[in-house]
């Protein structure tokens, strides 16, 4: 543990040291170009603001070393232990082989010759779109189904139940289903999509709509607002951050379940491609595909964390 | 019947279905309020000061008995009463004209323009003190200008009864006195009903002309009325001289802790 902390600190502080060196450098260029001109009492105070601004600029720099340097050196160690298991092992692929592949493959990403050869872009937009398909029709029965079922009582006891059975329940199972009512392999994947993103989406809404401060109803009891105006005024704004934490959730699973799902239907798609790889033994395309989808789902996620932060309200202060 | 008043409560009784029982909060309140009067609900808490507040706004409905505002039977919440709340209540993702903007529109906006409705808010705010910070969110500004634009929505809507629950309660004392002082030049100006729910003993002093004390809970009922003789306009530091100001405190406080001291 002890190691692991000092490690970035001693690599930040020769940074910072060399930025202090270039400033100070800079601060003497700036200050032999203002005495020419200007009396000593403002030369003291123009000084004064100028090591300040110097300052502050350590002070951002010293904290953006802090942020990056760890990471850096977290990944430089986790490519070194890659190297070595590589090393020992010689069926796994060294960092630099699959780094290679992946230039190339990247190269061309776009390219089609049939069916089961295609470039990686295309795979991982079949996958996108798939999760877009699944996980849309699933916001549009989950959400509306949410506010429902946190506004009414008697559904929320109806579906409770079900909904309790049901969640628990690899997406996986529930392909058998799709293939047997779709007949195809495509809308078989979009049905497991749908059904493994709808849970979060109903439960955080529906919890959202149950969590809605009594005062926000007040105010819309003492104005007699019309059904509508609550709604749009007071629900679903209250709702939303419930809502779109509930999607964020729901896109999160659904991308982790459409390499699986893709595993077994086929076709053309990141999961499929990695388990054709593994057919044809490329193992550093497999690699290859573990880091692609791992970029995709941070870069998801990190979307709809953007979105849900432009619809934060502060409640509290 | 009773055209005279204002605001009548007849013979109100309120009882809560608890998992203890049937639970008897107030009985017996019978209450006259004449247009343009400033009434004061103190007592201890939980003697049901509250409860009586939310009949007459019709957030709950009495058990027993009758409650006429403006000559209407009070049958639910509606735009003839403007209550300001406790805690502010404002919409965190509304802006403080959007706020006021929503009651104006419920109340006037099938019936005048656009452009009308907009002065009506923005004149709201004024009267509040509150033009410069019109486009701010609640976020944006202190406990005591959000409570003043919980006074500005309340009033927008021209109610022919103001509903006070310890509007200044969560405040600090500073802001209290300020806003104290801001709510009896409003009050003068628009010349409003207002029903207030306190439990400071000089704020009651201060700003009504009745104070209606309650005895304490369960079953509580109004102890006394104190009429307060004070000429209007009322200056904080003109009264703190006052020997009359002070006869009417020690006679709130003797009812309080003399008469009704609740076990702590």
């Amino acid at each position: 543990m002890s190691n692991a902390i000092t490690l970035p600190l001693v690599a930040s502080s020769n940074v910072t040291e060399r930025e202090n060196k270039r400033s100070a450098h800079e601060m003497f260029v700036e200050t032999a170009k203002l005495t020419s001109e200007e009396t000593s009492d403002s030369r003291a105070a123009r000084e004064a603001e100028l090591a300040n601004k110097m300052r502050r600029r350590r002070e951002r720099v010293s904290s953006l070393v802090h942020a990056t340097v760890p990471a850096l050196v977290g990944f430089a160690l986790f490519v070194l232990v890659w190297q070595f298991l590589a090393q020992i092992n010689n069926q796994i692929p060294s960092p630099a082989k699959v780094w290679a592949a992946a230039v190339k493959l990247f190269s061309d990403p776009f390219y089609s010759k049939g069916p089961n050869d295609q470039g990686i872009g295309w795979n991982i937009l079949s996958s996108l779109k798939r999760v877009g398909m699944g996980f849309g029709l699933a916001a549009l029965v989950g959400i509306p189904l949410g506010f429902m079922i946190g506004r009414f009582t008697f559904l929320n006891r109806m579906t409770a139940p079900i909904i309790a059975i049901l969640r628990p329940v690899s997406p996986l199972a529930w392909l058998p289903i799709g293939l047997l009512v779709f007949k195809a392999a495509n809308p078989a994947a979009i049905w497991v999509i749908f059904i493994c993103s709808i849970w979060p989406m109903i439960i955080n809404t529906s919890v959202g709509v149950q969590r809605i401060p009594q005062d926000y109803l007040n105010v819309a009891r003492v104005l007699n607002l019309s059904e509508w105006k609550i709604f749009t005024k007071i629900l679903f704004p209250a709702v939303l951050p419930y809502m779109l934490t509930g999607v964020k959730l729901s896109i999160g699973v659904a991308w982790l379940v459409i390499v699986a799902a893709e595993m077994l239907t086929g076709g053309v798609g990141i999961g499929f491609w990695l388990w054709d790889e593994w057919n044809n033994l490329v193992v550093e395309h497999i690699i290859v595909a573990i880091f692609v989808i791992g970029i995709v789902g941070l870069l998801l996620e990190q979307l709809l964390t953007r979105i849900a932060a432009r619809f934060e309200f502060n409640e509290k202060s | 019947m009773n055209h005279n008043f204002h605001l009548v409560v007849d013979n109100v009784e309120k009882r809560f279905d608890t998992k203890q029982g049937d639970f008897l909060a107030i009985r017996d309140i019978n209450l006259r309020v004449n247009r343009g009067e400033f009434v004061a609900l103190i007592g201890h808490s939980g003697c049901g000061k509250s409860t009586l507040l939310n009949l007459l706004a019709g957030l709950s409905l009495p058990s027993n008995g009758v409650l006429v505002c403006a000559g209407r039977e009070v049958k639910g919440p509606g735009p003839d009463r403007g209550v300001v709340f406790q805690n502010h209540s404002l919409l965190p993702w509304l802006t403080c004209f959007d706020n006021v903007y929503l009651a104006v529109e419920r109340v006037f906006g099938g019936k005048e323009p656009k452009a009308k409705l907009k002065e009506r808010t923005e004149d709201a705010l004024k009267l509040v003190g509150l033009s410069h910070a019109i486009h701010k969110h609640p976020n944006e500004i202190s406990g005591g200008m959000k409570q003043r634009v919980g006074i500005a929505r309340a009033l927008a809507i021209e109610p022919a009864v103001l509903l006070l629950d310890e509007p200044f309660g969560a405040l600090d004392a500073l802001t209290r006195a300020h806003l104290q002082d801001e709510l009896l030049r409003i009050v003068a100006e628009t010349k409003s009903t207002v029903v207030m729910v306190t439990h400071d003993v000089d704020e009651a002093v201060l700003l009504s002309d009745r104070i209606v004390m309650m005895t304490n809970g369960p079953a509580a009922t109004i102890g006394e009325i104190l009429d307060v003789k004070l000429a209007r306009p009322r200056d904080r530091l003109a009264l703190a001289e006052d020997s009359n100001y002070h006869h009417y405190r020690k006679a709130v406080v003797e009812f309080l802790y003399a008469k009704h001291k609740k076990a702590a």
